[in-house]
């Protein structure tokens, strides 16, 4: 506490006395962030932890389970029943293309992340790095451009999409996503912090061009905060809903467009849906399991800068 | 950039001159062009799904347009007129509104408390940090379904507990509010987390000899929070406010899927404005004119709220920022 230090110095010992004895009584050690926390403080995060849990469980309990005992029992027994697998095999067996729908999900939201890590990378390489006439003004209005609510532009966007004879197909949902303005801001504050001026020199200097030294110097460099990006991406991609809602329909669906489907058809049986929401939200729990540290570095980071 | 020259003449040979001449030519195009081309597919695709959508929905708003049909007359601000005139259309965005305010006034508020609890020396920091955000992987659609059974009317696992306390099942479903509560419960669920963790980094910054201080001054740990905390992460807080305006007044996802018709309930209690636009445009009428007259209205109001919004929160914010004594 060097402060207390310097109040003895220039308030007196009585002073310093008086905060060290507040510091000690308001807490075991430490002030804000350094103060270790008591009991009621962990009971207050494991309530949390339960409310967020919980209704993941309860999905899992009512898919292992059966119509009739759901229909029974509005508070389900916690432990899980025994008809996950038989559930698994009707939604993959129902009308709809739910197989065709996991497929279509993997394949938008990995191209889509491919896809935003490159151009985003590329393009906040440029903004950091490169000096270029308007880069400012161009840099300020990819930043305001994420205020802007483009799901209301819904109308044309569908207009063009069946003019160019899209819609149906998951071109008309990767194009749109192909980069974003999240993803150029967050490569452009990665680069200028992270990249040294003297490593793209010397690149150039020996005579690289332009891209050969992103590709070379700027890419490899950029590793952490791509993979966020693409962590962030995946996950947006993924549970994207309203879109592809509109623009897919039945025919061709991704995996949110296929729950509602799975609603609209079976809604009086609830170990269907729920076996469809597991289905489609155990692959993001894995990645949450294995990625999940980075997914919270990456919010907290991006906050501070932001 | 620097651009990386040789003197020409330093260089012997012609032959060699020239061919250098054109290397340096095209290394000085590369690097006057090549930003631009670095930066361009960003402004390509947002000009493409962002700027022309946007501007586009002003002119199919001024005219008859049907899904199958195609463009029709020009019809000015006939269905700006008629979609105004529509009781549903309010009933719309009565409910986004009462939604949105149901659902971020509590989420702000939760996850201030649970930044500040986690803004401490824990034990099994990431683990707790982790915690809070497990809700944002899943889908608001699969969160629509989960939560539209936890909260069923006559089945579901919500009244049954609340029956046990000896509270009446609640019609969450079939009433206004109640079904707004609900809908706002699952924003609720998936968000509040993610902004915890915003709000814990905004913390995490503020320097500690501002608490030292403030201790000395006699603060406690409340005093601590009002005068220290929430004054030094302002921006946060207005940036976290903006975005969920911004999200929040397009709601669509979750209570589409509250119940399997997606109408938002037999009397419309649960639709949103962005329901209402689809419905127009893709449901029985299929009229693009209208549904593009009603995100133009929902642009103007989501703007319109955003400033509102920023003023409003600066000032609270800022009343709070002059009350503690600053010694320095």
């Amino acid at each position: 506490m060097s402060s207390v230090g310097v109040t003895s110095q220039t308030a007196g010992k009585g002073a310093a006395r008086y905060a060290e004895r507040q510091l000690r009584k308001d807490s075991s050690a430490g002030v804000g962030p350094d103060r270790r926390p008591r009991w009621l403080t962990y009971v207050v995060l494991g309530f949390t932890l339960v409310i967020a849990a919980f209704p993941l469980y309860y999905t899992f309990l009512l898919s292992s389970s059966d119509a009739p005992t759901i229909a029974q029992n509005p508070i389900p027994s916690l432990i899980p029943g025994g008809h996950f697998i038989e559930n698994v095999s009707r939604v993959l067996g129902s009308d709809i293309k739910f197989w065709q729908s996991v497929g279509n999900s993997v394949i938008v939201a990995v191209v889509t992340s491919l896809s935003v890590v490159f151009f985003a990378t590329l393009a906040g390489f440029a903004f950091a790095k490169l000096r270029f006439k308007g880069r400012r003004g161009l840099l300020v209005f990819v930043i305001a451009t994420m205020a802007v609510p483009t799901q209301l532009g819904v109308v044309p966007l569908f207009i063009l999409m069946s003019e160019i004879g899209w819609t149906g197909k998951l071109i008309a949902v990767i194009v749109p996503g192909m980069v974003t303005a999240f993803g150029v801001f967050w490569m452009t504050q990665y680069f200028e912090e992270a990249l040294p001026a003297e490593l793209i020199q010397a690149a150039r200097v020996d005579g690289c061009s332009l891209f050969k030294t992103f590709w070379y110097v700027a890419l490899p460099a950029a590793k952490p905060a791509a993979a966020m990006l693409a962590l962030f991406t995946f996950v947006a991609s993924w549970t994207n809903f309203f879109w592809p809602f509109i623009v897919l329909g039945s025919d061709n669906p991704t995996l949110p467009v296929a729950l509602q489907l799975l609603q609209a058809s079976y809604f009086k049986d609830y170990s269907l849906i729920m076996t469809g929401v597991t289905i489609a939200t155990i692959p993001l729990i894995l990645l949450f399991a294995f990625a999940g540290r980075q997914l919270v570095s990456g919010i907290m980071q991006g906050s501070v800068k932001g | 950039m620097a651009i990386i020259t040789q003197d020409p003449r330093e260089t012997g040979h012609t032959g060699f001159r020239e061919r250098s001449a054109w290397r340096m030519r095209l290394s000085s195009w590369d690097a006057k062009f090549s930003p631009y081309a670095y930066v361009s597919p960003f402004f390509i695709i947002f000009g493409i799904v962002g700027l022309f959508p946007l501007a586009y929905t002003a002119y199919v708003s001024m005219h008859d347009w049907n899904l199958i049909g195609g463009k029709g007359d020009f019809v000015g601000f006939e269905n700006f007129t008629t979609v105004l005139q529509q009781d549903l259309f309010w009933t719309g965005l009565r409910n986004t509104m009462s939604i949105f305010l149901l659902s971020s006034v509590p989420q702000i508020i939760i996850a201030m408390f649970l930044a500040a609890v986690l803004n401490a020396n824990l034990r099994a920091k990431t683990f707790w940090r982790m915690g809070v955000l497990l809700p944002f992987v899943v889908a608001p659609v699969a969160v629509g379904l989960i939560f539209s059974k936890l909260f069923a009317d006559q089945s579901g696992m919500i009244n049954a507990v609340l029956d046990i306390v000896g509270v009446g099942p609640i019609r969450w479903h079939a009433d206004v509010l109640a079904s707004h509560v609900a809908i706002a419960t699952m924003v609720d669920f998936r968000w509040t987390g993610y902004n915890t963790l915003i709000l814990l980094a905004a913390m995490q910054a503020v320097p500690k000899d501002l608490f030292e201080q403030a201790v000395i001054d006699g603060a406690g740990r409340m005093r601590q929070f009002f005068s220290v905390t929430v004054p030094m992460i302002r921006p946060t807080v207005i940036f976290v406010v903006i975005t969920s305006t911004i999200g929040g007044l397009q709601i669509f996802d979750e209570p589409r899927m509250f119940d399997q018709t997606g109408q938002g309930g037999a009397d419309r209690q649960w639709m949103t404005a962005t329901m209402y636009l689809y419905e127009l445009g893709w449901g029985a009428q299929k009229s693009f004119g209208r549904a593009s007259a009603v995100a133009w209205i929902l642009f103007l109001i989501i703007i319109i709220i955003g400033i509102i919004n920023f003023t409003l929160t600066r000032r609270i914010a800022a009343t709070g920022a002059h009350t503690p004594r600053r010694k320095k």
